[in-house]
């Protein structure tokens, strides 16, 4: 692989920048529009009643609820895969984890409308605001809700930091590079950035302490995510392996949802010279691991319930297994393992192509599983008497859907005004000056392994 | 303090459903229409579930009026994230509508599926508006309601008892469906006083709990069928 020289990689990642073709508003007012719709969706929600949706007694929960754990799960692309490779110094990361870092902010921000969106009150969400109120009510600490706000603000916070860190450089080149309105604005992001070996230290130290700090914080989001459903007496929903099962979907997810946003951008933002075939190719082998992963999770949850033979589990069990929930339950085995493990497991697949197909199997297969942990349980709760069936309708069908616009729209707005590439860590993984770069991130061999 | 609790005695109840109709007008509960109903949105506070035991034509025809439990252990209680759902001093489960921002999450985490959710601003076929009970408030949209073993008629007979310096008496105090059952299959009362008529049928041997196994110390005891 050759490497792009250093005037090159700047006016290659700061084209989209500085360059502003048509297609880009295009994009914009297409993806927008359906943000807009669904806004609209949920405003009609609000004014007409929740009764618009299919949520009905007692499948209380349905698209929505699945939307938030899906997109949390997406969430764990990045910051935490980012901070892994980070942490072992893969060196082929480089031009990966600012694309990863932003999937993990923007699916977090995404996944958090979703707790106010299904609220039945919306407009009171900030009860669960631990605040001082003048009546002293705090909220129910007890509630696995509560411990949901915290995880994800704490996440929030930590990941978002984590991207504006090592942005901070890639700033001060826009500033340097552009005039008038815009080097003010980029001056101003830039922190006063000047290069200087101090400041580069402190910047390498602090992405040490981020990624270190990150990657606890995110393994707890998805696993409070997870209680709660483990948490309440409801059948397949009281699992002790809800907790390490969500985090490695999670992750799934994050890499699929990776993959697809790399190949996007590689072939939109002509990135052909940084997003080379070996990147694919190392994802599809993290993303073929976490496929087995998924696999045994499945099974391990299954197996379980089935030879523990509980009636009420056990209604809910064939229900998804060879009943009404079968055709998407097989959906998801299919696009969650069987693709997975065929398209990444055998070499010749794994090219960008390949990966893009895999991850968007995977991107299908992790929505349905969320799905199918929620809405069957519920719908076969214990009293044969109150079982019910859910039936989404246009409004949640809808914002749902939009998710993925609202996606591809921030994205785009990022890529806009951010080199989607980190400028200063592509240059510094192609010679590394020792006295610019600290130990810590001297290029270990391991980097360079093709395994 | 009291502890309230109910039976109810299977063997008398007919399934005739003069329960439901007494709490909905008791409770100003909304009905829905039959669109809404036959899309789950029915709120019965207080249900006659009904099971046909056996084959056709021998099939035997069962019912079993389900309300809220009022569980001492209630696993709706911890899950919501701002108390609306929270157990009072007399072990009443109670809903604090203006609390409530409609999570659900307690309606998921119910075993009995007895809590129920406004999907609309609630709304009567005329002339039943006007019949509207002065001492229960309306819930708006968006929250959860739930049988409240009528606090409202527990209250009043309390509060009046403590006026004339005395406890109020077994019997006295009759939630809407008790009180409307033609066959007394349901009795109220105070599991704390052992004389009560509650109590006795409580400790019953023909006496269980509905899903006992899922530890939520219901104190609705259910009197089985001996016919």
């Amino acid at each position: 692989m050759t490497h792009p020289s250093h005037p090159r990689i700047n006016s290659d990642l700061l084209r989209p920048l500085l360059q502003t073709s048509w297609r880009f508003y295009l994009l914009v007012a297409l993806f927008g529009s359906i943000v807009v719709a669904a806004l609209a969706s949920w405003m009609t929600q609000m004014y007409l009643g929740f009764g618009i949706s299919g949520i009905r007694w007692p499948v209380y929960w349905g698209f929505y609820v699945t939307s938030f754990v899906f997109w949390i799960g997406i969430s764990h692309a990045g910051t935490l895969i980012s901070a892994i490779l980070r942490l072992v110094n893969a060196g082929w990361r480089r031009p990966v984890t600012r694309c990863a870092e932003v999937i993990t902010v923007f699916a977090l921000m995404i996944g958090a409308m979703f707790p106010i969106i299904h609220l039945g009150r919306p407009w009171l969400a900030f009860w669960l605001f631990p605040y001082p109120s003048e009546r002293q009510i705090w909220p129910n600490f007890r509630s696995p809700l509560v411990w949901d706000f915290f995880a994800i603000n704490t996440y929030l916070a930590g990941s978002v930091l984590f991207l504006l860190l090592p942005m901070i450089p890639d700033f001060a080149v826009v500033r340097d590079k552009s005039t008038g309105l815009r080097r003010r604005i980029y001056g101003i992001l830039a922190l006063g950035w000047r290069g200087t070996t101090k400041q580069w230290h402190r910047l390498e130290t602090a992405m040490q302490i981020m990624a270190v700090a990150i990657i606890p914080v995110a393994v707890s989001v998805h696993t409070v995510v997870s209680f709660d459903f483990s948490m309440a007496p409801v059948p397949m929903w009281q699992s002790t392996i809800f907790g390490p099962y969500f985090v490695a979907g999670a992750i799934f997810s994050g890499i699929a949802a990776l993959l697809i946003a790399m190949a996007v951008l590689r072939r939109f933002l002509h990135l052909e010279r940084y997003l080379h075939p070996v990147h694919f190719e190392n994802l599809g082998k993290l993303l073929l691991v976490m496929a087995l992963l998924w696999g045994y999770f499945v099974f391990n949850e299954r197996l379980v319930v089935y030879y523990g033979n509980e009636p009420s589990e056990m209604a809910v069990f064939w229900r998804t297994q060879r009943e009404s929930f079968a055709p998407l339950y097989w959906t998801m085995v299919v696009c969650n393992f069987v693709v997975p493990l065929v398209l990444m497991g055998i070499r010749w697949f794994r090219t960008i192509t390949g990966c893009v197909i895999a991850s968007a199997c995977v991107v299908v297969g992790m929505w349905l599983e969320r799905f199918l942990i929620i809405v069957p349980s519920l719908g076969h709760k214990y009293l044969p008497y109150s079982y019910g069936i859910y039936r989404p309708q246009p409004v949640e069908i809808i914002i749902a859907g939009s998710t993925f616009a609202a996606m591809a729209l921030l994205y785009v707005l990022f890529a806009k005004v951010v080199p989607i590439i980190s400028i200063w860590e592509l240059k510094a993984g192609e010679h590394t000056p020792p006295d610019l770069i600290p130990p810590a991130t001297e290029e270990h061999p391991l980097g360079e392994l093709h395994l | 303090m009291a502890k309230w609790g109910m039976a109810a005695d299977l063997d008398r109840c007919t399934g005739c459903g003069a329960c439901v109709t007494a709490c909905h007008a008791e409770n100003n509960i909304s009905t829905v229409g039959a669109d809404q109903a036959s899309r789950g949105r029915a709120k019965h506070w207080i249900r006659v579930e009904r099971y046909w035991e056996g084959e056709f034509p021998d099939v035997r025809v069962t019912f079993r009026p389900v309300m809220c439990q009022h569980c001492e252990n209630a696993p709706c209680e911890p899950v919501c994230p701002t108390y609306a759902s929270h157990h009072t001093e007399d072990g009443l489960n109670a809903q604090v509508y203006n609390r409530c921002i409609g999570t659900r999450y307690c309606a998921n985490a119910c075993p009995y599926n007895v809590r129920f959710f406004d999907f609309f601003n609630p709304s009567w076929d005329k002339p039943l508006h006007l019949q509207l009970n002065p001492d229960v408030s309306l819930r708006e949209v968006g929250v959860m309601e739930k049988c409240t073993f009528c606090v409202q008629r527990i209250k009043a007979v309390t509060i009046q008892a403590k006026a004339e310096e005395r406890t109020p008496a077994d019997g006295e105090i009759n939630p809407a469906c008790a009180q409307a059952c033609p066959a007394k299959a349901l009795v109220f009362g105070d599991l704390d006083d052992p004389e009560s008529a509650v109590s006795r049928l409580s400790r019953s041997s023909r006496g269980s709990k509905l899903l006992e196994d899922r530890g939520t110390e219901p104190k609705v005891t259910y009197l089985s069928r001996q016919s």
